[in-house]
């Protein structure tokens, strides 16, 4: 198989590695992938998409294996909703495949490019995850082909331990294939959307749990400039599914056709549109797009108003803005999202607000979710909240961004708080064992043990967290 | 994730000051240089103060060229990756006015020019797949002119200046910064006893000087920047009157 020595980054372009890429085309050129690198004594680091925004998919010196390519849908049955995916299928793919039937994936994140493997190897939650749970929830089976050459079928019955340490464990056991994951049944190719703007963090808090019973998706945005008073005001978007009888118009919108987001936005071609927000690109700049958008959904006509909204509309805003992460310059962004404990969320996130301002160092984008637990080894799933949040990077800031976070992080430990390995690029090894603890730590060691003995899957987070 | 450097002639002078203030900065720092304790010294020194973080040493002398391929990955793995790669490594022994010394000027030109060029190759080699990265050579003033006072050390210092120039170019279309340094007179080891230096700063501002132009993505920087100036002056005197003159 060729290999390609390149940079390898993540999706937050803070940082880059060197390693040598293979983009196998079938599982046979997998296994063909793990015996090559033996022989030239490389660990090996498995890519989806490469949307982790951090050093999730990244391999420094040794193979990447990039299983783009393996991306074959194998059994779709429109009567169940489950589809048999390969690893490299990407949400994107899914959805356009299910809607047509009336379906649409159960769990998807906030862009469609990521595959289902690495969706399923980070365990990844959407706008519905105190509903819904992770993507792993409705994972029904995988086969698991592991480093010694074993490929075995994983289910909630069957090598129940391997399927409940795969999900989430960030592709260090084997290469997930065969997925076979369960989609949700829609009636119409649309939700209805409804905007809420609320003045502080303790009704944010309120009015989303309010929300949460009455709706299919909830997520909060939440303004990290805003001080007193105000701290943690934003907005909040809810929406829910529609049936057949409620949106007529909809049934025929189940089509990738009707689900297309719009090429032009604002009278820009989106792809340049992030050029029209770097200049914004600095704390002052980012202050006013905030402000902005806290003052148009208060005061903009029909700001308050439900409107009618495709699925891939309302789900995959990151895509309304493609390369929108290039605003952020050549040090690129880190993003860190806690997962606390609902009984401690409020203090904790205003806490970690106020210390990103007394530092100078406040994020650009903040994001409130709702969560669950899962049963799931190395989950950040938990009864809880999460506040995922974008910091810029620069050569300058950097030591003083990784304490802040390094500082925040013990904050969310002292409460009992988790990470997630996709968003991660501060935790260091204690901290991701304090937040996990160690019974988790150990078993999912066990596991390792019993089908990577030699440890040949291997990223730069798992050195950095687990080594 | 944070970032990773690798520093030659890390165990003095400028380069030594530069591995604490990276250290400060957020970096992981490999420490390459020739003197064991001193390397042993600064490693211990920080690590007590950045506990979390990966710092390595190897003892190594700069003119074992055949070495820096092997090294190089070495200190690679070690941090996991490396993106940014300072060659502060060098030597100016005195000079005589009547002496003329091959052996050591061919010393001179070994530490100072072919012993670059190794560890800048190396890190070009890697950075140029890699698409990224930062390349800084610590040349000096005194590269650009030829003084009647040290002919091989004004000599391989033009010649460094010119391969990192020439690198930076080539290696511009890659997205790899190249930074050169100009530094004037330094208090440092290497200009300790030398009485009439003019305008000498001390190795701590230096080294905070040289970051500040890695971090603004400098192509090249005098240091103190009024050596800019002045080097443009100097650059312009008429080899006829710069004969005459003392400097």
């Amino acid at each position: 198989m060729e290999t390609t020595l390149q940079g390898v980054e993540g999706w937050g372009l803070s940082t880059r590695s060197l390693g040598h890429v293979a983009r196998p085309q079938s599982m046979e050129e997998v296994a063909g992938a793990f015996a090559l690198a033996r022989e030239r004594g490389w660990t090996v680091g498995l890519r989806g998409a490469g949307r982790s925004y951090g050093d999730a998919s990244q391999n420094e010196g040794a193979l990447v294996l990039d299983l783009q390519d393996v991306d074959r849908i194998h059994e779709w049955d429109p009567e169940s909703g489950v589809a048999r995916v390969d690893p490299g299928v990407t949400v994107r793919g899914l959805w356009e495949r299910v809607v047509v039937d009336g379906w649409w994936p159960k769990v998807v994140s906030g862009t469609m490019t990521p595959t289902i493997g690495g969706a399923a190897a980070m365990n990844i939650h959407g706008k519905n995850a105190w509903k819904a749970g992770t993507i792993g929830d409705h994972i029904r089976s995988f086969r698991l082909l592991t480093p010694s050459g074993d490929d075995l079928l994983c289910s909630r019955e069957e090598n129940a331990a391997l399927f409940h340490g795969a999900i989430g464990g960030f592709g260090e056991l084997g290469v997930m294939h065969d997925i076979t994951i369960a989609n949700q049944f829609v009636g119409s190719g649309r939700v209805m959307e409804y905007p809420y703007a609320l003045p502080h963090l303790d009704a944010m808090f309120d009015r989303f749990e309010q929300l949460t019973g009455e709706f299919d998706y909830c997520v909060g945005w939440i303004d990290a400039f805003a001080t007193g008073k105000s701290l943690g005001r934003g907005q909040i978007h809810t929406a829910r599914y529609l049936s057949a009888q409620e949106d007529p118009a909809g049934l025929n919108m189940r089509s990738p056709a009707h689900q297309r987001l719009p090429e032009v936005i604002l009278g820009f071609p989106k792809k340049h549109l992030w050029r029209f927000v770097r200049p914004f690109a600095f704390p002052l700049g980012m202050r006013a797009i905030n402000l902005a958008k806290v003052i148009s959904g208060q005061i903009l006509p029909g700001s308050s108003r439900p409107y009618l909204q495709s699925h891939a509309g309302f789900h995959f805003l990151l895509d309304f803005v493609p390369d929108w992460k290039l605003m952020h310059g050549r040090g690129g962004l880190i993003q860190w999202q806690p997962f606390v404990p609902a009984d401690r969320a409020r203090e904790v996130f205003r806490r970690v607000l106020t210390m990103q301002q007394e530092r100078g160092m406040v994020n650009w984008l903040t994001v409130l979710k709702r969560h669950r637990p899962d049963p799931f080894l190395l989950t950040h799933g938990l009864d809880g909240w999460s506040l995922a949040q974008d910091f810029n990077v620069t050569p300058r800031n950097r030591q003083a961004l990784w304490q802040l976070c390094h500082d925040m992080t013990e904050v969310v430990l002292e409460a009992g708080g988790r990470f997630y390995p996709a968003k991660d690029a501060t935790l260091t090894a204690s901290q991701y064992q304090r937040s996990l603890g160690q019974d988790r730590l150990s078993a999912f060691r066990a596991l390792k043990q019993q089908v990577d003995p030699q440890g040949l899957l291997q990223t730069n987070l798992y050195r950095r967290l687990m080594l | 994730m944070l970032k990773r450097a690798m520093v030659i002639g890390a165990s003095s002078g400028m380069g030594e000051q530069l591995c604490r203030v990276l250290a400060r900065e957020g970096f992981h720092v490999a420490m390459i240089a020739r003197r064991q304790d001193r390397l042993d010294a600064l490693r211990k020194e920080l690590q007590e103060a950045w506990p979390d973080r990966t710092f390595v040493e190897y003892v190594h002398d700069v003119r074992q060229t055949e070495l820096v391929p092997e090294l190089f990955e070495r200190a690679t793995k070690a941090m996991d990756g490396c993106d940014l790669v300072v060659y502060a490594a060098g030597v100016m022994p005195a000079v005589g006015p009547d002496e003329f010394d091959t052996a050591l000027d061919k010393l001179i030109i070994d530490v100072n020019v072919t012993g670059g060029m190794a560890w800048l190759n190396a890190a070009a080699t890697r950075f140029q797949a890699m698409g990224a990265g930062t390349i800084v050579g610590i040349s000096s003033v005194a590269g650009d002119r030829g003084r009647r006072g040290s002919p091989a050390y004004c000599a391989s210092k033009a010649a460094f200046t010119t391969y990192l120039e020439a690198l930076r170019n080539r290696l511009a279309v890659q997205g790899v910064d190249v930074v050169t340094i100009k530094p004037g007179p330094v208090a440092t080891p290497m200009t300790e006893g030398l009485e009439g230096l003019p305008m000498i700063i001390g190795v701590e501002d230096a080294a905070e000087q040289i970051w500040k132009a890695i971090a603004a993505r400098a192509t090249t920087r005098y240091i103190p920047a009024q050596w800019g100036p002045i080097m443009t002056a100097i650059r312009h005197i008429p080899s006829v009157i710069f004969r005459r003159m003392s400097i």
